[in-house]
């Protein structure tokens, strides 16, 4: 029975790790850029969510309501003022820039918030718990999971069925022929980096309640993400919740193994997957 | 007929390669020009440049008589002016019926839509929900002709429209020209093809090397002034 909690505790992981890597994966997606700064992103919105909820009382989860809008525009107003200036042939201005961003960030969060870790109270949430088949499984674990899901369904539905997803698309195959249909690509970019970070908001709330988090915590929550993309496929939606998953039962499955062995199980498990599949498990089919 | 486009002292650069030198050129409304000229003559380029792909001193194209050289793609698509690029370019993760609603996303008043795209090439509308990459080669290009023309465009620019397709097929294309050029649609044909090309414009310029050797009505030239146009022989 530990294996099988192991193994749903993991699944239950992997949906923040899916949260992590959704916006790393549309931006990538739509303009070919490696977002290094996504990680500090996601804390920038724990630390909104955090002076959201002191500021008015309210639950972490409706601060979501100001927060979503509040990163929406923030990373509108990135994209067109400073990352669409750096994109182009060459690959290294947006890493460089998008690094430099995650640099000024932390400090930021250092002067605003100091070093000390914080954290999110969600009350009664954070240890409620339900009774399914002999397992207790939290009811915050299994809501983030449904939200994974939820938000992926959504992005899905935006991507695949909606004029907005076909400009996105169009523009991710060719940016010069989508210019000529009338897309402003400077503005599509700008779009795609809002509806990111008002994911990347879902998930630093999500990861502010669940656990603390410092100026320094973005790192990590990077390198989840980017693995997380990577088992998944490059572009493919569904296949980052399923990189997240994997990500996240690999970590609790080496953790049951020995306890030291939990983050490098999900490394191991990123590199294996990246071994025999350097596409990922489910890459975008095109052209 | 008043003039829609006219270029005057058109250059365009790749780099530090010049590709067209100092080109004057001018379209009426409703009027059918072609350029034809060999491989590197400068067509593309000058059909780039029209398009907005290619940034240009403003003066040096006009719209009904607005600078248009500087603006964006998208902006001089706003104002009426569609290209057909060479080698089709469809999207290829949109299918048929998407990269042909993208193209009307414009919303300009017009004759064309989804249903008189499918009326002028029927097989479209079966294939409506294929990727656009499981066409074949003329199907794609009527895709693309078909994305062109939800726009509305006052303007149509056909680059290469005949390249590497089934004479049965560039004949298809062909017969659909007039009812697409109707309606008081001004069009710029881009063909390596002289016949095709002359068949259905009225007037002719010759690009070689950068530079205008030739205009002429479509319907009085003749074939040695071609040969010198072209070739620069006698």
């Amino acid at each position: 029975m530990d294996w099988v909690n192991a193994l749903v505790q993991g699944t239950l992981l992997g949906g923040l790790y899916a949260l992590f890597a959704a916006g790393l994966s549309l931006i990538f997606g739509v303009m070919r850029l490696v977002n290094i700064a996504h990680g500090e992103l996601i804390v920038l919105g724990a630390y909104l969510g955090l002076t959201v909820v002191m500021a008015t009382g309210l639950h972490p989860l409706l601060a979501l309501l100001l927060v979503m809008p509040a990163m929406g525009a923030f990373g509108y107003v990135l994209q067109r003022g400073i990352l669409n200036q750096t994109l182009g042939d060459d690959i290294l201005p947006p890493l460089l820039v998008t690094f430099g961003l995650s640099v000024i960030l932390q400090n930021l969060f250092l002067e605003g918030y100091t070093a000390d870790p914080q954290k999110m109270d969600a009350g009664a949430l954070e240890v409620a718990s339900v009774a399914v088949g002999g397992l207790s499984l939290g009811v915050l674990p299994l809501l983030t999971f449904g939200i994974a899901v939820a938000v992926i369904a959504v992005l899905q539905f935006i991507f695949y069925r909606t004029p907005l997803g076909r400009a996105f698309r169009a523009v991710s195959d060719n940016q010069d022929i989508a210019q000529l249909m009338g897309l402003n690509k400077r503005h599509i970019f700008g779009l795609a980096m809002a509806l990111a970070l008002v994911v990347t908001a879902i998930a630093g709330i999500l990861l502010g309640i669940r656990t603390s988090f410092d100026p320094t915590a973005g790192g990590a929550r990077l390198i989840y993400g980017f693995e997380a993309v990577i088992i998944g496929g490059l572009g493919n939606l569904w296949g980052t919740l399923a990189g997240g998953v994997i990500l996240g039962v690999a970590q609790t499955v080496g953790a049951k193994i020995d306890p030291g062995w939990q983050l490098l199980a999900g490394h191991i498990a990123f590199l294996v997957v990246l071994a025999v599949r350097p596409n990922g498990l489910f890459p975008r089919v095109s052209g | 007929m008043p003039e829609i486009l006219t270029l005057q002292r058109l250059n365009a650069h790749y780099g530090d390669f010049q590709a067209l030198y100092g080109v004057d050129m001018s379209l009426e409304q409703g009027e059918v020009l072609a350029i034809i000229g060999a491989n590197g003559a400068g067509k593309t380029t000058l059909l780039r440049s029209v398009s907005g792909l290619m940034s240009n001193g403003a003066d040096q194209v006009r719209y009904r008589g607005q600078p248009i050289g500087a603006l964006r793609a998208d902006q001089i698509a706003a104002l009426g002016i569609a290209l057909v690029p060479e080698g089709r370019q469809l999207f290829p993760s949109l299918s048929v019926e998407e990269n042909l609603l993208i193209g009307g996303r414009l919303k300009r008043t017009g004759p064309w839509n989804l249903n008189t795209v499918f009326e002028l090439f029927p097989v479209l509308k079966e294939r409506r929900a294929f990727p656009s990459t499981a066409l074949s080669g003329g199907q794609q290009q009527m895709v693309a002709i078909g994305r062109a023309l939800m726009s509305n465009p006052d303007l149509i620019l056909l680059d290469e429209i005949s390249l590497g397709l089934a004479p049965v097929i560039i004949k298809t294309i062909y017969d659909a020209l007039p009812d697409i050029v109707g309606e008081g649609m001004s069009a710029v044909i881009v063909e390596q093809d002289i016949s095709k090309a002359l068949s259905v414009s009225d007037r002719v310029y010759c690009l070689m090397e950068g530079r205008v050797t030739l205009e002429s009505s479509s319907k009085d030239i003749s074939r040695e002034a071609i040969s010198h146009a072209y070739f620069g022989i006698d």
